[in-house]
């Protein structure tokens, strides 16, 4: 059985983008998986509700794809959360459309991994930052996985790393669509990266690091 | 070492004073450099003997020149001037040769050397010609390109003449073929075989090489490489087409024609530009430095004289042909006047048959003069053509003639009103090219003196479309201010040019469906959203918050273009065109009932499509519900 992936990405620069913008490319090129580019179809913000509503209904897998602005999303999806996982939809008694789906934030931070640390200037982990999301998540009976990120974003372009990530981008991606991760491991993992293998069903589970 | 920084400095010194006064007294910058380099040279001595060697490296100028234009010109854009390349180009040739050999021919002097002269004098300079061309905005008229053609046909008939005049040497004397090639000692055939193989492979290096090249020099961000890169393409091409024994210009010209449609074409442009520049400006000094006086003042009767009358027969020529070949108005002067010069060919084929014993030195140095005098006046020349002939051809009403455009926007624009000129400015601010059309005469006028470029002509003439690039432009704006006539342009677009987007201005409902039924593909009512800003303020102004009236302009504006959709069909089906049917009336009424339900409503506890806002879950459920949400 394969998973239909819902990716909503949200970038209010393109034309700046280095990283972000490559991966969501590289995305659309993934079967099994539909790219809605959030900023691009509601440059006003005015958000479809129902419309959103019926895309999630729709998949298995919801991944928001985004640069870390202010250890946050962009504003534009913290307008969709608003707007969209309404009470009786996404929450409260009647609320249980999101139930049983998969939830996962594929970020690109600036700084390196060691900045997100107790004791990195950033003081937290990425995981750590992105609670808000995490609870977001349990709270509409969603799996939470660990991030899916890269480090070092800013300069990805010049250390010529970007290839490689985008390569294990569409590997991942390929791998939920065609339900290959496991979800469980998946979950309890700091963040995802390049050793996203090892989270595959197949792979023997101490290769997790 | 020193002895290099002086030249250099004077050089440079001379240029930076000469051509900004020039440019300011409306000369133009040739004239600048001609004159600094007469200053520089026989009127001063600063330089002196080397003028002559920095004049072959300057030259190289001209071939980088050919490059760029090469570089502006696509393949089938060359393939659609081989008319005027051939005929213009080759008559031209031809006729003044043939002109100028007759008036000596009649003073009983020896056919062979008239001949030769006929030929140094039927040649004009390309880079005085382009140069200023460029500069005066001119580059894109017809007359220039007619200029164009004729120019390159010039150069390349240039390869020719070097092989004819040492036939036309005075035998006794023998000949001195001391040019360096390689394939000087090829016979005739073989020798054919050489310069085909060699253009082949230009062209197939320049089409399949060159991308990958450049990419990978691009790759390594070394802007410098980059550089050198482009002068090395410049440099290679101009040595292998000299080693072939053809002319470097001819051959970059070509190089440039194959990368036209490369994505490098731009990059490429602006690494050349400032060395093509610089080089052409040194060229012009050392023709001014090149000057001499005593020649000039022993002979200037004759010099003189020698020199009107080659530009009284180019410019009879050129004219005769200009109207042959059916340029219009000011663009037969434009020709005629703009090409009337000897060109810095003349240098090159003076000295080399002097070499071949063709021409007395003495001789040759006399008419060396008379080419830089007529290079001289060409600016002058220009001048009398703004100043004189342009005026006369330009009546300030609308019964003149549609101008001519040779724009080819992404973006093309009828009707530069109140409308048009916001599209345009949003447009053109954010780098867009468009060619803006208008059959007011007046508003043109006025949009050309606030710089914004426009031209004049009904934008319901297929022809001006085409020449305005409606074949090519991705987008076309309606925004005339004539409803049936809008109406018609856009079925008539969308009917011959159906790739290209329609984007129309409507001044009512009516007219929006009439223009959607013609096929536009984008209308907007030109009332219609000031409307709703202005309704929107009055909101505010009676207390509504400002975040709230937005939502509330935004569902109004999601009802109405629903509605709108519905109204059009039964606009279609009842009134063919002309006003709405009593059942209209009635959907219409019903529709302003949604919208103001909907401006009240709440979909019970989820969002109406009126609030755009984050809305709390119901009281108490936080006690409640939302724990058991949670395992």
């Amino acid at each position: 059985m394969s998973n239909k992936v819902l990716l909503l990405f949200a970038h209010p620069s393109q034309r700046r983008s280095e990283v972000n913008l490559p991966m969501f490319r590289a995305a659309q090129q993934v079967e099994g998986v539909s790219c809605v580019d959030l900023y691009g179809e509601y440059p006003t913000f005015r958000i479809d509700v129902k419309k959103e509503q019926q895309r999630l209904l729709d998949h298995d897998v919801l991944i928001f794809q985004f640069p870390l602005y202010w250890y946050s999303t962009p504003s534009i999806l913290k307008e969709w959360q608003d707007l969209v996982l309404e009470h009786g939809f996404a929450y409260g008694g009647k609320g249980t459309a999101l139930r049983g789906k998969t939830f996962l934030c594929a970020v690109s931070a600036g700084a390196a991994q060691t900045a997100y640390q107790q004791d990195g200037y950033n003081h937290f982990t990425l995981r750590e930052l992105l609670r808000p999301l995490e609870q977001t998540a349990r709270l509409t009976g969603m799996h939470y996985l660990a991030p899916f990120a890269l480090f070092g974003s800013r300069t990805a372009v010049e250390d010529q790393c970007l290839p490689v990530h985008i390569q294990h981008w569409t590997g991942f991606l390929r791998a939920l669509v065609n339900n290959q991760i496991d979800i469980a491991r998946a979950a309890q993992q700091e963040h995802i990266g390049d050793d996203w293998p090892a989270l595959l069903l197949s792979a023997p589970a101490h290769q997790v690091g | 070492m020193t002895e290099y920084f002086i030249q250099a400095f004077i050089y440079l010194l001379a240029a930076v004073i000469a051509v900004p006064l020039a440019k300011r007294f409306g000369l133009g910058s040739v004239l600048g450099y001609l004159i600094a380099g007469v200053v520089i040279g026989p009127v001063t001595g600063l330089v002196g003997d080397e003028t002559a060697t920095i004049q072959h490296f300057a030259e190289f100028g001209v071939v980088m020149m050919l490059f760029l234009v090469g570089l502006e010109l696509e393949p089938q854009v060359l393939w659609q001037m081989r008319s005027r390349l051939l005929g213009l180009g080759g008559l031209q040739v031809v006729l003044t040769a043939l002109l100028i050999m007759a008036i000596p021919l009649a003073f009983g002097l020896s056919w062979k050397m008239t001949l030769t002269v006929g030929l140094i004098f039927s040649l004009s300079s390309t880079a005085i010609v382009l140069q200023t061309f460029s500069e005066k905005g001119l580059s894109k008229t017809d007359g220039a390109k007619s200029a164009f053609s004729i120019l390159l046909f010039q150069d390349i008939a240039v390869i020719p003449m070097l092989a004819f005049i040492p036939m036309l040497a005075i035998t006794e004397l023998g000949s001195a073929h001391d040019t360096f090639t390689l394939v000087g000692h090829l016979p005739g055939w073989l020798y054919a075989v050489v310069v085909i193989a060699s253009i082949a492979g230009l062209i197939l290096a320049g089409h399949f090489l060159s991308r990958p090249l450049f990419r990978y020099i691009a790759e390594t961000g070394v802007r410098e490489i980059f550089v050198a890169c482009a002068l090395l393409l410049v440099v290679g091409i101009a040595t292998l087409m000299s080693l072939i024994g053809l002319s470097p210009a001819l051959g970059t010209f070509l190089a440039g024609v194959v990368l036209a449609n490369s994505e490098f074409r731009h990059e490429l442009e602006t690494n050349i530009e400032p060395f093509k520049g610089l080089l052409l400006g040194l060229f012009f000094i050392t023709v001014g430095a090149g000057v001499n006086f005593s020649v000039l003042i022993d002979h200037l009767g004759l010099i003189v004289g020698i020199t009107l009358g080659v530009i009284a027969v180019k410019v009879l020529v050129l004219y005769g042909l200009a109207t042959l070949f059916r340029a219009k108005g000011s663009d037969r002067w434009l020709v005629a006047l703009s090409l009337a010069q000897a060109g810095e060919f003349g240098f090159v084929l003076l000295s080399f048959t002097v070499q071949q014993n063709v021409l007395e030195a003495s001789l040759a140095q006399m008419l060396q003069m008379v080419v830089a005098l007529s290079m001289f006046l060409t600016p002058v020349l220009f001048i009398i053509f703004e100043k004189v002939i342009l005026p006369r051809y330009e009546v300030k009403s609308n019964s003149r003639e549609a101008d001519h455009i040779d724009e080819q926007g992404q973006v093309i624009i009828a009707g530069i009103g109140r409308f048009g000129q916001i599209v345009n400015r949003l447009l053109t601010a954010n780098g867009v090219s468009t060619v803006v059309l208008d059959h007011e005469a007046s508003q043109v006028d006025n949009m050309r003196a606030l710089g914004i470029k426009s031209y004049f002509g009904d934008a319901t003439r297929s022809d001006l479309l085409h020449t305005a690039g409606i074949d090519s432009a991705a987008l076309f704006v309606v925004a005339i201010d004539n409803r049936e006539e809008a109406v018609s342009l856009v079925r008539s677009v969308k009917a011959n040019y159906p790739q290209v987007k329609v984007l129309a201005r409507a001044f009512d409902r009516v007219h929006m469906y009439q223009l959607r039924l013609a096929g536009a593909d984008f209308i907007r009512v030109e009332t219609y959203l000031s409307a709703l800003e202005l309704g929107g303020q009055a909101l505010i102004d009676l207390g509504f918050h400002p975040f709230e009236v937005e939502s509330k302009k935004g569902s109004f504006r999601k009802i109405d273009a629903a509605a709108s959709d519905v109204l059009y069909e039964e606009w279609r089906s009842v009134s063919e065109g002309e006003r709405f049917g009593t059942n209209a009336y009635q959907l219409f009424k019903e529709f302003e009932e949604k919208i103001a339900t909907e401006m009240r409503g709440d979909r019970a506890d989820r969002h109406a499509d009126s609030e755009r806002s984050w809305m709390p879950p119901p009281k108490g459920c936080y006690t409640t519900e939302l724990d058991k949400t949670q395992s």
